[in-house]
This record gives C-alpha cells, structure tokens and sequence, in this order.
C-alpha cells in the first residue's frame, strides 16, 4: 500500500492508502485511535512495538523495566549502515552512549553520525557521549555511519531530495519549502553561496517545522538545521561575502546565455 | 458539555460553541485569523497552513482544530507573523503570479493577504514553472499558473456542486490540479452556476466575459484590507 512512498509509514497516510485515497496525511483530531480506518477506532503500530507488548505480557513489565535506560525501558533494533566495518541490525539496551555503539559496529573514525534517518539528527565527534534514547537522542531505528571522507553537505544534500521526491505535496511548506532548501543548498555546494544565506536556510527550517502539516515536514529540515547548529563549518567555508555588495548567486552570464544566442552575439558590456 | 467554550487569542477573551473550530470561533467573536485554503461555506482542508496559530504553545492549523475550553492561542504575535509571510511568499514565488496584469488583482485573497502581512517582495527566488491554461470551458477558464493548489474548488465541486470535476494528481512539487476529462474543462459537467467556478481565491480559475466588469481601484479588496469584515 501506498506504492512505496515514505510518507505512507505516517499512520494516517498508511489508513489513507489502507481505504484506497491519496497517500496523504489526514487531519487530526479525530485521531485514529478515535476514528480510523474506515471511520472505526483504529491501533497503528509497527512490529517492534508489537513485540515488545507481546513480550511485556509474556514476561512482565518487571523483567521489562531492567532493561534500558530510566526514562527508556527495553530494548531497540537499530539498523547500522555506512562507513563502518560491520554494518547489520543491532539490537541494543536503550540509554546505549553513542560512543560504545560505533565501537561495537567497528566505526572508530566516524566523522558523523545521522540518528533516526534522514529526518533525524547529525552529530559529530564531540557529542558521541549523548545516548540512544527518548530523553536524548530518539530514533526510529535508523543509524548512519559518515567516515571521515565524505562531504557533509553532499549528505545533507542528499537527504533533502530525498525529502523533495517524498513530499506529497499537501501542505505549503513542506511541498515548496524543501524545493526552496534544495535550491539554497545546491547554490552553496556550487560556490554561489552568501553568508545571509546560512540564516535564510535556518529561518525556512524553522518555518517548515512549526507550520508543516505531518511530522514528515515538521522532521524533513532537521538534516539542515542540525548540521548548521553542529557543523557550521562546513557551511562557513563554503559561502563567501562578494566584496562589491553583489549577490554571488546572480550570474549575469547565465542570465545573458539566450539573449546572446539569440543575437548572435556576446554582451556589449559582458561579453 | 456546557453550551459556551471560553478560551483566549493575544489575550483577548473570546467565545464557541462546542463543535467549532478555533477560526470559526474566532470569526464569530470579531477576531481575524489570516487564512487562505479554507473557503467560505466549505469543508476546512488544513493544507495553506496560513492560518497556523499556537495553541497552549503548540502550533496547529486554526481551521481544524476544535476550539477548547481555557485554551490559550496567539495569532498576530511577531512569530506567528513571521511564519505567514514565510508561507505566503513560498506560495508568491511557486507559481506565476503577475499582479499588474492579472483580472483577480484587487479580489484576490493571496494579493490581499500579502498587503495586509505587508510583504514588499518573497524571500524566496521564483520558480517560474511552466504550467497549462485550460480554456476549453465555454465560461470558465483554468490558468494553473495562478493556482496555489488550495483545493478549494475540489471540495467545492464535491461537496456543494455534487460533482467531481475537481482534483489533484502529481505529489510534492508535481502536485497539480486537474478536471474530470482528458479533453479538459469543456467535457466535464461543470458550469459557471457551480460554486466551484467562484470558490478559487486566487485568479486560477474565473469566469470569462466578466474579468474587468468591476475596474481596479474599486475591487473588494481596494476598499478594505482582508480581515477587515470579520473584524469588528
């Protein structure tokens, strides 16, 4: 159902697809605990919380409470991939510290890290003491490994068209607003970036996250804006103030390619 | 359940029903919520996002959520005016909207809220997309370059019109409105009685033969700023 689009893993995207609608969100209240699929009461879960409530009435909630961290009892699968030497499904006590888990899937030399998929958070080496749990660092299962070799803006890249190809395009501003990073991001990474642009890029995420409509727009500028909050330097280096006062972004160049091939010609004055 | 809900907005006291929504309740009690997709006499569909308001600190579309007894929602708070602007540009710079040379100017509620929010120019750079104008219809035209996929004429069409000759197809930036036959407008059911030819709040879709019956200067919305009706 839902023909693979991610935000069909949204519970009330999954019961649109379930009763053969648009692959959208729905507007809540109701909930779909109060009306669901087909306007009955309905319990969306995925199969690790099945497990786990299966387990808890095998075994008790004593048994599950030892495991994991105060606030974070159990257990979660984390699914490890990326630059490190043994990448697979991991499942590990809550309240885990970043640190020990890299060491267990053999990444010493992880430059980052992104928790929780591509709308989760990065972090860098400096923050590897955090811990794998609700109260800190909340994932759905999804780890990503970045070696010391890859660029973090070419991640962050990545991760927003993902966002672009996966919005379903209901609400304002995750439909145009991940565009509008994708544009901003792809202008920086091209050397056409502005300082100003580092505060445009921040002001539109925080936008997206307050206003956007399911959690797949309110989460999908957390790439960008964790990255601008623990990897600012990688953004700085990248964008340069143009000493005339000129946007770098405007390229008279480009603009002037079809009036030229029209007219045969270079520019008088830009040629 | 008591008859009355009491809650406040920036502070003000204001009253509902049970059953209305935080926008309705507003109305009712002379506040204005800026709001876009939501229609007058139609279904809320919760997706312009303009009428985003925080509700005991957290945001929520005021045309969806139930209004509730003691809650307390801020509307025109800097913050919540800047976020507007936010979407309001980002819907300006997504779609080709030339008002000087458009026959919605001075009716056309995204002009309007843009003055009213006083935007001077998006933020955002345009994307200039290359979108169809349908004009099969004998009395309605469809120019996409003016929608802001509100979807205000699909729940028009559906709801009040009982027809179906509205919709959307294409997801994220593809998303688009479409007419219920491939040889466009003109081979559907729809006429220019329907509500769904006068629900577009923008200049999307309109009536042919009456575009300039009313000269600009004394437009609904040259007269007063949007809000103002509801506004006491």
């Amino acid at each position: 159902m839902g023909a693979g689009a991610y935000v069909c893993g949204e519970e009330t995207s999954l019961i649109s697809s379930l009763e053969g609608l648009r692959g959208d969100p729905k507007n809540r209240p109701p909930f779909p605990a109060q009306k669901g699929y087909l306007g009955c009461p309905t319990v969306v879960n995925n199969v690790e919380t099945f497990c786990c409530a299966a387990r808890i009435l095998d075994k008790g909630p004593g048994w599950f409470a030892q495991m994991g961290s105060k606030g974070s009892p159990g257990t979660k699968l984390l699914s490890v991939s990326g630059d490190c030497s043994r990448p697979g499904v991991y499942e590990v006590p809550f309240g885990i510290k970043v640190k020990d888990l890299l060491k267990m899937i053999g990444a010493g030399n992880a430059a980052a890290v992104q928790v929780g998929g591509p709308s989760g958070t990065m972090i860098g080496p400096g923050e590897y003491e955090r811990t794998i749990c609700y109260d800190d660092l909340a994932t759905g299962g999804s780890l990503m490994v970045f070696g010391p070799d890859r660029d973090i803006l070419d991640v962050v890249r990545r991760f927003n068209e993902f966002f672009v190809e996966e919005s379903c395009g209901y609400c304002t501003p995750c439909r145009v607003g991940n565009q509008l990073m994708k544009e901003a991001l792809g202008r920086i990474a091209a050397g056409k970036g502005e300082p100003s642009d580092l505060d445009y890029l921040q002001t539109l995420g925080q936008a997206m996250k307050v206003t956007s409509r399911c959690g797949l727009g309110q989460t999908a500028c957390n790439p960008v804006l964790s990255t601008l909050k623990n990897f600012r330097a990688v953004y700085e280096k990248r964008v340069k103030a143009d000493k005339d006062g000129f946007k770098p972004a405007f390229d008279i160049k480009a603009v002037l390619a079809e009036a030229e091939a029209i007219a045969g010609r270079p520019s008088e004055h830009f040629g | 359940m008591s008859e009355k809900i009491t809650f406040t907005i920036d502070g003000k006291t204001v009253h509902g029903k049970p059953g209305m929504t935080i926008l309705e309740a507003a109305d009712s009690s002379g506040v204005y919520i800026p709001r876009l997709c939501k229609g007058p006499g139609l279904k809320p569909r919760g997706s312009c996002r303009v009428c985003t308001v925080m509700v005991n600190g957290r945001p929520q579309a005021a045309c969806t959520q139930p209004a509730a007894e003691g809650m307390v929602v801020e509307n025109s708070t800097p913050a919540m005016l800047e976020y507007r602007r936010n979407l309001v540009e980002m819907l300006f710079v997504e779609g080709n909207h030339f008002c000087p040379f458009c026959e919605k100017s001075g009716n056309c509620e995204l002009q309007a809220l843009a003055y009213r929010l006083g935007i001077l120019s998006p933020r955002h750079p345009y994307m200039f997309p290359k979108r169809d104008v349908d004009a099969t219809h004998p009395d309605i035209m469809v120019d996409r370059n003016r929608c802001v996929l509100c979807g205000r004429c699909v729940n028009a069409s559906r709801d009040v019109d009982g027809k179906t000759v509205f919709e959307f197809v294409g997801r994220g930036g593809h998303k688009r409105i479409e007419v219920d036959a491939e040889a466009g407008l003109g081979a559907t059911g729809a006429s220019a009685g329907d509500k769904a030819a006068e629900a577009c709040p923008v200049g999307c879709i309109v009536k042919k033969r009456v575009g300039y019956a009313v000269p600009i200067g004394q437009r609904k919305y040259d007269k007063a700023p949007i809000g103002a009706e509801i506004e006491k």
